[in-house]
């Protein structure tokens, strides 16, 4: 009970934080709305090679997007010295990751729900309620492994440049199954491995050993 | 016979190859105010965070209340109260959010009376509602000082807590920790003012090197002494 309401209690804070400082959600949607509108000009669409483009370009701009976001999860709170206030706290390190990562989910979230009918207009495509499965779980993905490392490159200067070295290979699974079963929607495919059972797969992989080792990330 | 409420023995703490802590022993008892003089780069800060639990020592033993910091930390850091040099506040809460969320991060019960009381306390009921962005240097510290005393910890530890204060912080500041020794709370605080040092501690200690080269009482030094040994301790 305690944990929960500590974990809370951190995500509470975290969205008052934003609601009034708006530094993160309006970054992370201009960029993929921008993203979007660029590869809309970039490629030639047509009606056969729809599928094969729009999926990533719609993942690219969440996967993008979503890591400037995750940037500034932790490192915002490290600069200002706030993490080691979070840490004098009687707090389980796991309620801190949990919180972080509810918060990631919650603002990648917004900036998904504000691009994806912008996706649908430019790319002319319409948008199917199983879409919301391969999002979610998608999201999840890259929102476990983003919290957890961006724990790890906010302990260093570098850190603008090191989350992406870190985050990209590892959420490569998660991005291909999620940008193939999200074409699979469009048009389906024969033969095609169950994207959504190893997207689920790999979210509780990942999801289990954030938990386990953000403790030790998150330690001087 | 009762232990002491703080007990440390031979702590250690390197930064890479560095020593920083070379062993230190020290304790303090229920109802003391131990103060902590020593030039920069002598470990004071060092030591506190250890004892906050935000460094592990690479070897000794501290033990808070009769709890081991590294094997019970998560019971020992509802001991304790924190009071950095810098404020470190969110500046995008109100002040009485400040306090609000930090007090369901301790579980305080009834925090909401709480945090009025200590904002009255500590002269900022008037901005209660104001963001913590728009405090001074002073006021901000002030607001630090009420958190670290929102879960009524039985031990403080404060890290040169006069930094950024006025005189009448000042004088707060001493009144506060007053009245948390006489309740039985015992005190750690480092300081460059030797003033306060004496006027503020039951006990002064100096760390030099990484090792605790002086301690005694305060009411048996001048502060002659205790000067002529932190200059010797600065050379």
């Amino acid at each position: 009970m305690m944990f929960l309401d500590q974990a809370l209690a951190i995500l509470w804070k975290d969205i008052r934080c934003e609601l009034r400082s708006k530094q993160t959600w309006m970054g992370m949607g201009m960029f993929a709305l921008l993203v979007l509108v660029i590869f809309n000009f970039a490629f030639d669409l047509r009606v056969d090679n729809k599928a094969a483009i729009a999926p990533g370009a719609l993942w690219v701009a969440f996967v993008f997007a979503s890591l400037l976001g995750l940037g500034r999860t932790i490192a915002s709170e490290r600069e200002k010295g706030l993490m080691d206030r979070l840490m004098l706290c009687p707090v389980d390190r796991k309620a801190i990751f949990l919180a972080k990562l509810l918060g990631n989910l919650l603002f990648i979230g917004v900036v998904e729900v504000v691009a994806l009918p912008v996706f649908a207009a430019l790319f002319d495509v319409p948008l199917f309620g199983a879409l919301l499965p391969i999002v979610l779980l998608g999201t999840l993905g890259v929102a476990t492994i983003g919290t957890l490392f961006s724990a790890m490159a906010a302990a260093t200067q570098a850190r603008e440049l090191l989350l992406p070295i870190l985050v990209f290979p590892l959420i490569v699974p998660v991005v291909i199954s999620a940008v193939r079963a999200t074409s699979d929607l469009m048009v389906s495919a024969p033969n095609q491995p169950p994207w959504l059972g190893l997207m689920t797969a790999f979210d509780v992989i990942f999801l289990s050993v954030s938990m386990l080792t953000f403790e030790f990330v998150i330690k001087e | 016979m009762s232990h002491p409420y703080l007990e440390i023995t031979g702590l250690k703490k390197n930064y890479g190859l560095k020593p920083v802590l070379r062993g230190v022993d020290l304790a303090v008892e229920r109802g003391q105010r131990v103060a902590l003089l020593g030039a920069n780069g002598a470990g004071k800060t060092t030591l506190l965070r250890v004892l906050a639990g935000l460094t592990e020592p690479d070897a000794g033993k501290v033990c808070i209340g009769g709890l081991d910091i590294t094997r019970d930390g998560l019971q020992a850091r509802r001991l304790i109260g924190f009071v950095s040099h810098q404020p470190y506040l969110y500046d995008d809460l109100t002040v009485v959010e400040n306090l609000h969320f930090f007090g369901r991060m301790y579980a305080v019960k009834q925090r909401k009376e709480r945090a009025s009381i200590l904002l009255e306390r500590v002269g900022l009921a008037k901005r209660a509602s104001e963001r913590a962005s728009s405090l001074s240097r002073g006021q901000s510290q002030r607001l630090a000082l009420a958190r670290a005393l929102l879960h009524a910890p039985r031990l403080l530890l404060l890290d040169e807590p006069d930094t950024g204060l006025d005189e009448d912080g000042i004088t707060l500041l001493e009144t506060l920790l007053n009245e948390h020794a006489r309740d039985g709370g015992a005190v750690l605080f480092t300081t460059h003012q030797l003033e306060h040092a004496m006027q503020w501690s039951d006990r002064i200690g100096l760390l030099n090197g990484g090792r605790m080269a002086y301690q005694r009482e305060t009411r048996e030094v001048e502060a002659g002494s205790v000067r002529q040994a932190y200059q010797e301790a600065l050379r």
